[in-house]
């Protein structure tokens, strides 16, 4: 109710507020009152030494999402917006619209240490709708859920469970957790206080030895054999780096039961572009792809492709040429300097493929 | 560095075919001129980073509080002093808006910052011209083919003889009242800046050529208008009318300063303007010199910069259109030393002279070319 007889308003202050629209204004008061996604992290836990926990409160403009599924973290970093998916490692509270990410420091990543480092209680971060089908089934409450994860990917892995224990479902669950030692062990004392009777909770080390009972090395069928013998019969999640990913999804695949696995990858890999090289351009709206090489602007890629985009002054100073990155960098004729995120505008004029690209036109 | 030069190499055309600009130098000191100046931009915009983004974002919240703060004031505009403060608070805000904001937005110059409510692709200015039209007519005609005469339509705006390449004719002798009338409603000259109205005056395009434009133009204006004079004034109830002549008052204080920065930027005597034959087979350094050429520099304090949206930096604004505004006092320095360096003119001058200087040259050119001996404009 209140949040359609605000939007009226806002609507009607638009015209006020025109060419800009009302939320502008508003948000010169308080940067939450937007009409964009943005959140307020409320506090930060650190979990090991290099992976902190951000509880963010987010704007009723965010559409919310559930648990597992990832939600896209925008950070102004030196100026400069970069937007990055981590898991929703908790469930959306319904009233305070309170949820929490899980970031680990990955070597060279200009988000995750910026989160590491230099993120404050206070601090504002922009927030993109949910995605990602790595949920709870609909009805969970008799069902039977097998959990594996290794690494940081145990964060969408633990926004399920803390789910399922803070609607006290009655889902039979076992989970199969792999870090490398205790000491990075995200989320170690709350696993270990987790586990119980209906859900139980086996940590295993691979680089250090094992106490209490845990398991030591990696993945492997026999250990799945050994603590959860009716892993056939269960709904199964995965996350993890790409040697656990293929381990587990081959055993599946073997058993006939791909279909009882979800998975969510989690390492985003850039490839290695040589100095000045071009790469496979892609045309997402047209439809089409071309080899490009390094030197010749995508404008031109396009028009030899037998699109025609829009431009004005062909040489970087009017931005007609907009087009936005989906996939890949670019390297700017001018300077030299291989950049892009996805969903950023370039100047297709100046800009050449760094490897492979693909674009929005 | 390394692609920088290799793409000059694959980039630039042959320098000797472009048409001669009027200054002694060489090709090579042209090359080099070009280098020193694209490396100011490269340093420049390398180090581009939390300050600067702090600035623009200071500015926008200032701006925006003091449109609040005039409108507010206007609403108790029955009280003499309330009208006048707020008022000249909307001005400044509109000014504000229009210059050191949106002018420069659209241009790109805060792209970098990837935030996109700050970037040339979504803006709108409070004004009545279209941002993508202001994007055709400004951004890719104006600042690519600046002072080309028959290319560049900011020079005269197809309404003014701003040239003396332009060729007289009686209709130009009504020129000083064009240009009054030109100033005074200077957003609306902007806004229908790409209807061409010469081109209409000489019969080469027809009424009905320029209606899709036309609507475009239309309907920005209509929510312009509603805003302006409307809804504020219809806010107020009874004091409708101190409203309505305060924001009618801050558009034309805007409308006067935004044309007086503006032709203070290329028609002060001794900017260049160039015939066609110029930029046949231009290189990059030709271009950087016929910027720096065809703009002219006002000079002030901190205040004057922000207040002309860095446009009294128009030379630098020109050689690096997509530069953030607050870095153009740095480049200045540098460009003016590399100026001094290559013996080049570097136009800059205080707020009145070059005002009166354009003045002069609206009233001079209102009547046909004097012949002077020996008077080479172009090489
Ligand atoms: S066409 Fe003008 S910036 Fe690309």
């Amino acid at each position: 109710m209140v949040a359609s007889t605000v939007k009226k308003l806002l609507r009607a202050g638009d015209w006020l507020a025109t060419p800009l629209n009302a939320a502008r204004y508003l948000e010169t008061i308080n940067p939450l009152w937007s009409d964009h996604g943005r959140g307020r992290v409320e506090r930060l836990i650190q979990e090991t030494p290099d992976t902190v926990t951000l509880v963010i409160r987010a704007n009723g403009a965010w559409a919310g999402g559930e648990a597992g599924q990832y939600v896209q973290l925008g950070l102004d970093i030196d100026g400069v917006r970069y937007w990055r998916c981590y898991s929703l490692a908790s469930p959306v509270q319904p009233g305070s619209r309170e949820f929490s990410v899980t970031v680990n420091r990955l070597d060279g990543g200009r988000v995750s240490t910026y989160i590491n480092d230099c993120l404050r209680a206070g601090d504002l971060v922009h927030l993109k709708a949910t995605a990602g089908d790595f949920v709870l089934p609909a009805q969970r409450d008799d069902q039977k859920l097998l959990f594996i994860s290794a690494g940081s990917g145990v964060t969408p892995v633990m926004g399920m469970l803390r789910q399922l224990i803070a609607e006290r479902s009655g889902a039979d669950v076992v989970m199969l957790h792999f870090s490398p030692d205790y000491a990075h062990c995200i989320f170690h004392d709350e696993l270990r206080a987790s586990n119980s009777e209906q859900r139980r909770i086996h940590l295993a080390v691979t680089r250090e030895d094992a106490r209490d009972g845990d398991l030591a090395g990696h993945f492997s069928a026999d250990m799945l054999e050994q603590v959860c013998p009716d892993w056939r019969s269960r709904q199964a999640y995965v996350c993890g780096p790409s040697s656990l990913m293929s381990a587990v999804s081959e055993l599946f695949l073997g058993a006939g039961l791909s279909s009882q696995l979800k998975q969510e990858a989690f390492v985003l890999k850039r490839a290695e572009v040589p100095e000045g090289a071009g790469g496979k351009v892609g045309f997402v709206v047209a439809g089409k792809q071309v080899d490009a090489d390094g030197k010749t602007s995508l404008l031109e890629v396009a028009e030899g492709a037998g699109l025609t985009p829009e431009h004005g002054c062909r040489m970087g100073i009017c931005c007609g040429c907009l087009a936005t990155l989906k996939e890949g960098q670019v390297r700017d004729l001018n300077t030299g300097e291989v950049f892009g995120e996805s969903g950023e505008k370039v100047r297709i004029c100046v800009c050449a493929a760094a490897g492979d690209v693909s674009l929005e036109l | 560095m390394n692609a920088a030069v290799e793409t000059h190499a694959v980039k630039l055309k042959p320098v000797s075919k472009a048409g001669k600009l009027p200054v002694n130098m060489t090709d090579e000191q042209l090359q080099a001129f070009g280098q020193e100046i694209e490396a100011i931009r490269e340093r420049i915009m390398n180090s581009l980073g939390e300050k600067d983004a702090r600035y623009i974002r200071r500015m926008i919240k200032t701006q925006r509080w003091m449109e609040i703060g005039g409108r507010g004031l206007l609403f108790a505009g029955i009280l003499p002093p309330a009208w006048l403060a707020g008022t000249a608070m909307l001005g400044v805000a509109k000014i504000l808006e229009n210059m050191e904001i949106g002018h420069n937005v659209i241009h790109g110059q805060w792209d970098w910052m990837r935030d996109p409510d700050i970037h040339s692709s979504t803006w709108d200015w409070d004004n009545v011209c279209p941002a993508d039209h202001w994007k055709h007519s400004h951004n890719h005609m104006h600042h690519k083919w600046t002072n080309v005469v028959g290319m560049d339509r900011d020079v005269g705006y197809g309404i003014l003889r701003m040239s003396e390449k332009q060729e007289w004719e009686p209709y130009y002798l009504g020129q000083p009242i064009y240009n009054f009338l030109l100033a005074t409603f200077f957003e609306w000259g902007v806004a229908l800046h790409d209807l061409e109205a010469e081109k209409i005056r000489h019969g080469e395009k027809s009424y009905k050529d320029a209606v899709p434009f036309l609507k475009e133009v239309w309907t920005k204006v209509r929510k312009q208008v509603t805003k302006d004079y409307i809804l504020f004034p219809a806010m107020a109830g009874p004091f409708f009318l101190p409203v309505l002549t305060g924001n009618a008052v801050a558009n034309i204080i805007r409308n006067y300063w935004a044309y007086a920065i503006i032709f203070c930027g290329h028609f002060p005597e001794g900017t260049e303007d160039f015939d066609m034959d110029v930029v046949e087979n231009e290189d990059k350094a030709h271009w950087y010199l016929r910027q720096m050429l065809g703009s002219a520099n006002i000079e002030g304090g901190k205040l004057m910069h922000i207040m002309s949206g860095n446009l009294s930096h128009q030379i630098e604004h020109h050689l690096f259109p997509d530069m953030p505004s607050n870095r153009y006092a740095e480049a200045a320095r540098e460009v003016r030393a590399i100026c001094r360096k290559y013996g080049l003119p570097y136009n800059s001058n205080s707020l009145r002279k070059q005002f009166t200087s354009s003045m002069k040259k609206v009233l001079r050119l209102s009547l046909p070319n004097r012949r002077k001996d020996g008077d080479t404009v172009t090489a």
